[in-house]
């Protein structure tokens, strides 16, 4: 691949100016070009596909590990420090408070930046396939 | 036995709303109005038709009994159940809209290209959806005794006949609409209560009971062996569990395209985690206000009886009525998401080509009636059993069947359909086996009872290292149509002009 990726912060999207023909020319010049690769699978559109996949499946990892190792590894806590387990928050027991309430905002938290940096990386990907 | 009418007419409101609202789809005619609703639905509505489907009677009514029994570690109950939309958020959600299928044959079909793992899903799909039938229909049958001393077969029969007939009659689309109306009455028949009684618990003194391992993590109160075993497993089994459960899968094809799925996922783990913050409060009072249901069978019937017992007059029973009415909705939105899977799969499996029987519409309200008459019958002989630990073996039949063949399936190239129909026969019949002791000749006492009433923590490695070693010890015969495929299954709607 020559093209360079573009730079991680896409917070403002740069906005091209083109005449409406040469836009219409130029799509439909992409559509013989990288895009038809991905679509019709040659080489270069399965290592293309390949390197998209494998970065969605480092994110889901890293996500997933997150996510056992913080909820999953609660049970184990309680286990080894008898003094976490037996804590009391105003009355109620540490468990109560972390199972019943504080998970699930983090639950919902991770999923929110989960599916955030899932677009992003699709949408560079399109960018990339589209462009070249 | 509360000798009142109230609640029961309050159930017969909600059952009369179901029929009325499911009416609106009649018009349903093409196998994909059928199926997924003509996949035109949007992301909210979408949500709260996932929630009102996924949150049955183990959610409404079992959590609650669970935490009255055996105490604090039973959140994870609630937690798993939320955690496990993550899991399917983050590993199959939008993989699996693109894979353009509608039911999990027909994604095991496009990814591997094998009939026989095509029936072998098929019968999968059918065993867990009637095995997560069954405690929506006895819950139905606990809850009308409860409230009105019927016989036990009376509220299975109700649940039964009411799915069979909005199913039959409008499939998928209407289904959305009950659905998603049923999320809403739910919350608001769970959270209205639940707020009330602990206005009430500090009124009264804020009385606490004495704790004695109740309160405490991993105590094993209420004769819990094993307490460390069982809370991984069931962690396991909810985790990886929720993405195989056949209705849950079905509702993915309705969104428009794979962005649009992570949107509806993130939003379903946004209600479920408002909704979940309820059911252990009624769990934690019931320790104070009826402290006798504990670890007998009336365990599940907490949430219908406490507000009862704490509130006097009117207004303990209209809050009964309006717990009753969002445990009906409960089962009636679990049972018909479940039947809309099971008869899908059987009109498009078993009856596929038997035109004698009519039209895909008469095959599909055939299907309709058998997926449901079923677990009718299981519902009637089968013993007692808690509701949330019966929906769990589902969840460990699920785990230990699809959730390989999804994430493999999905993620690794090099998974062969020989690796992945011998991780179903090795994960789906070990659990299968220890579900069926279970039900059958349980409980058991023991490491021997542990390791079968959750048997999630040894049969999802056996079907992962299953699926690996079969996989890597045959060969792939078309690795082009594998590539293909997992162009499909990952490449934006950008890219790709669709059908």
């Amino acid at each position: 691949m020559t093209t360079p990726t573009p730079p991680p912060d896409r917070t403002a999207r740069r906005e091209v100016i083109t005449h409406p023909r040469t836009a219409a020319a130029r799509s439909n010049a992409q559509r013989r070009g990288v895009r038809r690769d991905v679509t019709e699978q040659t080489e270069l559109g399965v290592t293309l596909m390949r390197s998209l996949r494998r970065a969605q499946l480092r994110l889901a990892l890293v996500v997933g590990i997150v996510i056992t190792v913080v909820v999953g590894g609660i049970p184990l806590l309680f286990l080894a420090f008898p003094g976490i387990r037996d804590a009391r928050v105003s009355g109620l027991s540490l468990g109560w408070v972390v199972l019943g309430v504080l998970v699930f905002p983090l639950i919902c938290l991770t999923g929110w930046l989960y599916v955030r940096a899932a677009d992003r990386g699709e949408a560079e990907f399109v960018d990339l396939v589209e462009r070249s | 036995m509360t000798g009142s009418w109230w609640p029961v007419a309050a159930i017969v409101a909600v059952v009369l709303a179901t029929a009325a609202i499911g009416t609106f789809g009649v018009r349903s005619r093409t196998t994909s109005d059928f199926l997924v609703a003509s996949r035109s639905v949007t992301p909210l509505l979408n949500a709260s038709a996932i929630g009102g489907e996924y949150l049955s009677a183990a959610s409404f009514l079992g959590i609650a009994g669970l935490v009255l029994t055996y105490g604090v570690d039973m959140l994870w109950f609630p937690v798993g159940y939320t955690v496990g939309y993550l899991v399917l958020l983050v590993l199959v959600a939008a993989p699996l809209r693109r894979s353009g299928a509608y039911t999990l044959p027909d994604f095991a079909e496009m990814r591997f290209g094998s009939p026989r793992l095509r029936l072998l899903s098929s019968v999968l799909v059918v065993l867990i959806g009637w095995l997560y039938l069954l405690p929506q229909l006895q819950g139905a049958g606990i809850t009308l005794r409860a409230l009105t001393g019927a016989p036990q077969w009376v509220g299975a029969v109700v649940v039964a006949v009411v799915v069979s007939v909005t199913v039959a009659a409008g499939g998928m689309r209407s289904i959305t609409l009950v659905q998603a109306f049923q999320y809403w009455l739910k919350l608001a028949a769970i959270a209205l209560p639940a707020m009330l009684l602990v206005g009430a618990w500090y009124r009264d003194g804020a009385p606490v009971f004495a704790d004695g391992g109740w309160g405490t993590p991993l105590s094993g109160y209420g004769g819990r062996e094993y307490p460390l075993y069982s809370t991984y497993s069931i962690v396991l089994a909810t985790f990886l569990g929720t993405m195989g459960l056949p209705h849950v899968l079905v509702r993915f094809y309705t969104n428009p395209d794979g962005r649009a799925a992570r949107r509806t996922t993130l939003a379903v783990l946004g209600l479920l985690s408002v909704f979940y913050l309820f059911p252990p409060v009624f769990g934690a009072l019931g320790r104070v206000y009826t402290p006798e249901l504990a670890g007998t069978s009336a365990a599940d019937t907490v949430v219908l009886l406490l507000p009862g017992r704490v509130f006097g007059g009117w207004v303990g029973q209209a809050l009964s009525s309006l717990v009753a009415a969002g445990a009906f909705a409960a089962f009636l939105s679990t049972a018909s998401g479940l039947s809309v899977s099971v008869a899908g799969v059987l009109t498009q499996d078993v009856l596929r080509r038997e035109s004698r029987f009519g039209s895909v519409a008469t095959r599909f309200r055939l299907s309709t009636v058998v997926a449901v008459a079923v677990p009718l019958v299981l519902a009637l002989v089968a013993g007692r059993t808690d509701l949330a630990q019966t929906v769990t073996l589902a969840f460990a039949v699920a785990a230990s069947t699809f959730c390989p063949l999804l994430v493999l399936g999905i993620w690794w190239p090099r998974l062969t359909a020989q690796g992945a129909i011998a991780s179903l026969v090795v994960g789906g019949g070990s659990a299968l086996v220890a579900v069926v002791a279970v039900l059958a000749f349980g409980p058991f006492d023991e490491l021997g009872g542990a390791l079968l009433d959750q048997p999630a923590a040894w049969t999802v490695p056996i079907a992962f290292v299953t699926a690996i070693v079969v996989s890597l010890s045959t060969r792939e015969r078309d690795p082009r149509a594998v590539a293909a495929a997992l162009t499909r299954l990952h490449s934006p709607e950008e890219l790709e002009p669709r059908h």
